[in-house]
């Protein structure tokens, strides 16, 4: 599998390290009911078919955390771009 | 020994007769030329049994002439160099070639296991389940070794691989597979359009079937038009032509693996060159161009050595310049078949008969034969084969039965194209009626297929659709195509009539002659029930050898759906998986085995600790000094012990700069540190270090370390050896996913500093003595942090720092600057003893004084358990707060940590070991916890531990059991506090 990291072009997977699901959020430790929010973010994780959204580190390269789109059934990969970017972009810092 | 080369032709093929070369089969020495395979050779010299078969012994010999050989699979070379199953037919032939048949015994021509036939009525389809279910203890000790005995095939090297095996990796816009017809127009139009193309080919020859072609191409020899196309590749510098590569597999995003036999056809490698070599070939397009494999028809005897494919038997004749046998007798189904023949005996093959099973074939073919003397027998099948090898047989013709004297049948039932690598990412062939075979259905991301790969089987057709499919992916990848230049070859109509099976024939008919499966075996799996494709291949290990079933998936399936009425497509299709060929597992590892498995890490003082006669011991991938041994000291220990002695006595020196070390700047340091570390950080005054612990997010500990702050806005991180990498990595997450509104930069340091610490009471003598500053106790004080020069200038950090609880310094310089800091320390601490120690020294100490390190930070502790539960800040929030309060994180009864000693202090304690209250039954119930760490210790004269206990704390000076039923051992310990040595800290503050 081969990754587009925004920053050193197209890369091996092996160069890599997968966290999966990119699309939770750490929920607020202040939360009335933060400890079952907690558990949902620590330990809940769909499994689709399909589209996946999920955090790629290119440990041996740029070390940037990338949000990377791929099929997890053909594992073709439709884009990654970097967290910083997508979080700076969607304007909600957290 | 017979006349050499008896069966060669004078001239013609593309061998070079002024190159001969010798080489040995099963002890007796044979001479071939250059341009041969072990199999030609062997035919030339008139060796036709060249095997025993898998499961019945019987003799076989040479069926193909490629890839696809079932039969003549033999062991090449000897020694360590051995190497079993090679196939025959795809081995270059080189001087001093040493080759033996296998699974025989004692001999090829008098196998006593050849008596296996006898028991074929319990070797057959599904023998591995009905016959040997019972008694069971019977499968060890009888049925197991007699089958290991009498089914199988050749015996590895027993002595390591001498050779190297080496990894690389290539791109290209579009990699084109199989150097044939197709393969070398499509590698030629798309490389015309100035595309970057890697052309891969298995053969040592590019050229595919056009080496074996008797025709003229563009007024050329075909081998010499496929060299002229090959010789302008080979000139464009935008093209790599690998010859002796075999693309094995299609992977995810374009990548395709291939193996290269870099000196496979040499008798042993040239210097510094591998063995073979794994490609990892990128790229953007391919085209599959791998051709097609011709199938046998199915029937009695057809196993007999001299029973061979026709194309076989014309790729013999024209490329190897070999006749297969003197009296050559073609069974076929198709018109391609006669061609094939009648082009053999124009080069000079003793062709005679022509079976056909079609009763009616088209009258131009049949009188062409009868021109050239053949003997025409249509509407014909043979129904059985006579002679140890081949020499007559017996074929039911309209107007009877009769006997035909033969050496050679050529055989033919079609072709499949090589649809494989179509499969790799899960796509299914199509049966193609009108041409009775499997063509490929959806093929991976960026595969086209081409020529006879896709079940076009005409030359000049071939040709076409190279270049169609060579041109169709170059602009596809935008590149301009020029019109391609194809040269005319006129085809003739493709005719076939699908046949399998001859019925009512007599002998064993095998389907599967690698794995010995037979039509019989596909009759009793279908009365059985077994009848889907995946039943029937398991049930009668049809198709599973290392061939993967080349020439026998699509007979056994067209056998299966006679018997059952359906139609082939119906009864299931064949699909493939990666390899497409054998790949060696040397060639997988590549250089990552024995010592060369990961990169070794040195620290900066290695050499200077080698020179101090240290032993060396891996913790990850760092070899770090474990001891430094001196004459007279009679183990471990003694040295050891004496390490300790020397730092708590005076002062000592080890290499810390495994440790991970992480530069941190920015306006926001002291808030990000806030929130991974459990304790306050934001406090944290320039020139002070501080301890602190990290959670996972579920709670439980990661790492910890120490933190200091050089100047306001640049911190200095340090982690455990062993979770540098993941520390780094969760640091990155923090900062980049949660909280990218920090001004905080990363950057990790651990190989740019040199560390190394000093401990004992004279360390402040030895280190004023290298630093060029004040190092007093009121400039540097306990957990203090400077930057400032040694040695002269060279620039460096003094933390007071201790892990051993004596008085101690970590000082970090350059790298480079290393190896002079250890032995400028060495030679300022010489008048006090100054003495080197390990990473067994250093272990001791923290176990003396308590200290939590690996062991105890399992991953499955949190900070209470480890007694830092006061340390965790309740005025903030960070990574893992909320978890770690979960009840049974929290609950009082854990296991928590504290010391051991043994109540009887001669004796030793094993880590490892369980706790059990007095008198308790060793049950898991009763277990209370486990010791993590122990040591000798030589300041207490005797053995201490660290460990976890239910409610350790509050159990100080309680007896309990240490159970160690693996050593069988079991101890009385008290539980103590943990630490050992000077608890009050006077020590390390002094
Ligand atoms: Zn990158």
């Amino acid at each position: 599998m081969r990754i587009p990291c925004p920053y050193c072009g197209e890369r091996d997977a092996h160069e890599f390290a997968t966290l999966g699901d990119a699309t939770l959020t750490r929920p607020d430790p202040a939360a009335a009911d933060a400890d079952a929010q907690f558990h949902d973010y620590v330990y809940l994780r769909d499994n689709p078919a399909g589209a996946h959204e999920e955090w790629w580190y290119h440990a041996n390269g740029c070390r940037q955390w990338l949000r990377v789109a791929r099929d997890t059934r053909t594992h073709a990969i439709s884009g990654a771009v970097a967290a910083r970017a997508t979080e700076q972009a969607s304007g909600e810092p957290a | 020994m017979s006349a050499p080369n008896r069966n060669r032709l004078t001239s013609g093929g593309l061998i070079d007769r002024a190159k001969s070369l010798g080489f040995s089969f099963d002890g007796t020495s044979y001479q071939g030329y250059e341009g041969d395979t072990l199999a030609s050779a062997l035919l030339a010299n008139g060796v036709r049994l060249v095997g025993r078969s898998f499961k019945y012994h019987r003799p076989r010999g040479i069926v193909a002439a490629g890839a696809e050989e079932p039969n003549a699979l033999v062991e090449l070379r000897s020694g360590a160099r051995r190497e079993p199953n090679t196939r025959a037919t795809v081995t270059e032939l080189y001087d001093g070639l040493v080759a033996s048949s296998q699974n025989r015994w004692p001999s090829l021509a008098f196998d006593a296991l050849s008596l296996n036939r006898f028991l074929s009525p319990f070797l057959g389809a599904g023998f591995y389940y009905k016959t040997f279910m019972w008694p069971a203890a019977f499968w060890e000790k009888l049925y197991e070794p007699i089958i290991r005995r009498a089914a199988g095939l050749g015996r590895a090297a027993e002595e390591a691989d001498p050779d190297h095996y080496e990894k690389a990796t290539a791109f290209c816009d579009l990699l084109v597979i199989g150097a044939g017809p197709a393969g070398l127009m499509a590698a030629l139009t798309a490389a015309r359009s100035g595309a970057r193309v890697i052309l891969a080919d298995e053969d040592f020859l590019p050229g595919g079937g056009l080496n074996a072609e008797a025709g003229d191409i563009d007024r050329r020899p075909a081998p010499a038009f496929a060299a002229h196309v090959v010789a302008e590749l080979t000139s464009l510098p935008n093209v790599r032509v690998m010859r002796r590569t075999t693309v094995f597999g299609v992977y995810d995003s374009g990548t395709y693996g291939a193996l290269e036999r870099v000196s496979d056809h040499l008798p042993e490698p040239l210097p510094f060159q591998p063995r073979q070599r794994l490609w990892r070939l990128i790229a953007r397009r391919a085209v599959l161009a791998a051709g097609a494999t011709e199938r046998p028809i199915v029937f009695g005897g057809n196993d007999r050595p001299g029973v061979m494919l026709a194309g076989a038997v014309g790729t013999y004749v024209q490329r190897h310049a070999v006749l297969p046998g003197q009296k050559i007798a073609l069974f076929a189904n198709n018109d391609g078949a006669w061609r094939e023949m009648l082009a053999a005996q124009a080069a000079g093959a003793p062709v005679e008969t022509i079976i056909d099973v079609r009763a009616e074939v088209a009258p131009a073919l049949v009188a062409a034969a009868r021109a050239e003397g053949l003997r025409v027998l249509t509407g014909a099948q043979v129904i059985a084969t006579a002679g140890k090898t081949l020499t007559g047989l017996t074929v039911a013709t309209p107007s009877g039965t009769e006997r035909i004297a033969a050496d050679t049948l050529a055989v033919s039932g079609g072709w499949s194209p090589a649809v494989h690598l179509t499969c790799h990412h899960g796509g299914k062939p199509m049966w193609d009626a009108g041409l009775a075979a499997f063509v490929p259905g959806t093929c991976p991301p960026g595969l086209s297929v081409a020529g006879a790969a896709r079940g076009i089987f005409g030359l000049g057709a071939c040709l076409k659709d190279g270049a169609a499919m060579g041109a169709e992916a170059a602009e596809a990848l935008g590149f301009t195509v020029p019109a391609p230049d194809v040269p005319e070859v006129a085809d003739a109509a493709f005719a076939l009539t699908p046949f399998w099976h001859v019925e009512g024939s007599k002998g064993p008919a095998f389907v599967d002659l690698q794995n010995d499966v037979t039509a019989k075996d596909v009759g009793i799996a279908h009365k059985e029930g077994f009848r889907s494709v995946e039943l029937l291949k398991r049930y009668t290990t049809l198709g599973m050898a290392t061939d993967q079933g080349r020439t026998s998936n699509v007979t056994g399936l067209a056998i299966m759906a006679s018997l059952t009425g359906a139609s082939i497509p119906e009864t299931g299709t064949t699909i493939f998986r990666p390899p497409y060929t054998p790949v060696s597992l040397g060639a997988l590892a590549g250089h990552h085995r024995g010592k060369d498995f990961r990169p070794v890490r040195l620290t900066p003082t290695h050499e200077w600790a080698r020179a101090q006669g240290a032993v060396f011991i891996e913790t990850g991938a760092w070899l770090r000094a474990q001891y430094f041994p001196r004459k007279g000291e009679k183990d471990w220990l003694e040295t050891v012990s004496r390490e300790v002695t020397a730092v708590r006595a005076s002062v000592g020196l080890i290499d810390v700069s495994t440790f991970g070390k992480i530069d941190l700047q920015g306006a926001d340091v002291g808030a990000f540190l806030d929130r991974v570390y459990i304790n306050g950080f934001a406090g944290l005054a320039v020139g002070k270090a501080r301890y602190g612990v990290m959670l996972r997010e579920d709670g439980m500990v990661m790492d910890d370390g120490t933190t200091a702050r050089l100047s306001p806005e640049h911190y200095v991180m340090t982690t455990t050896t062993a979770n540098a990498a993941k520390v780094f990595q969760h640091l990155e997450f923090c900062l980049q996913v949660l909280w990218p509104e920090l001004d905080v930069a990363l950057s990790s340091v651990s190989e740019q500093w040199a560390q190394i610490a000093l401990a004992g009471p004279r360390a402040r003598d030895v280190l004023a003595r290298v630093a060029d500053g004040d190092v007093s106790n009121a400039a540097l004080p306990f957990m203090g942090a400077i930057e400032c020069t040694v040695m002269g200038g060279v620039k460096a950090r003094l933390f007071r720092l201790s892990f051993s609880g004596e008085l101690g310094y970590e000082i970090a310089v350059p790298a480079r600057h290393g190896a002079a800091l250890a032995a400028a320390l060495m030679q300022a601490g010489e008048e006090f003893g100054i003495t080197p120690y390990g990473i067994e020294a250093l272990g001791v100490m923290r176990i003396e004084k308590g200290h939590v390190s690996g062991n105890e930070l399992s991953g499955q502790t949190t900070a209470g358990d480890l007694g830092f539960g006061r340390m965790a800040s309740t005025k903030k929030d960070y990574i893992g707060r909320v978890m770690a309060a979960r009840p049974g994180l929290t609950d009082p009864e854990r296991p928590c940590f504290v010391g051991f000693r043994p109540v009887d202090r001669s004796r030793r304690l094993r880590a490892g070991a369980h706790f059990l209250k007095l008198g308790a039954a060793p049950t898991l119930a009763n277990d209370q916890g486990y010791m993590t760490s122990v040591a000798y210790s030589p300041h207490l004269r005797h053995w201490i531990g660290l460990g976890l206990i239910k409610r350790g704390p509050e159990r100080l000076g309680e007896r309990v059991r240490a159970y160690d039923p693996v050593r069988g051992e079991e101890i009385e310990v008290e539980i103590c506090a943990p630490g050992f040595i000077d608890p009050e800290g006077v020590r390390l503050r002094g």
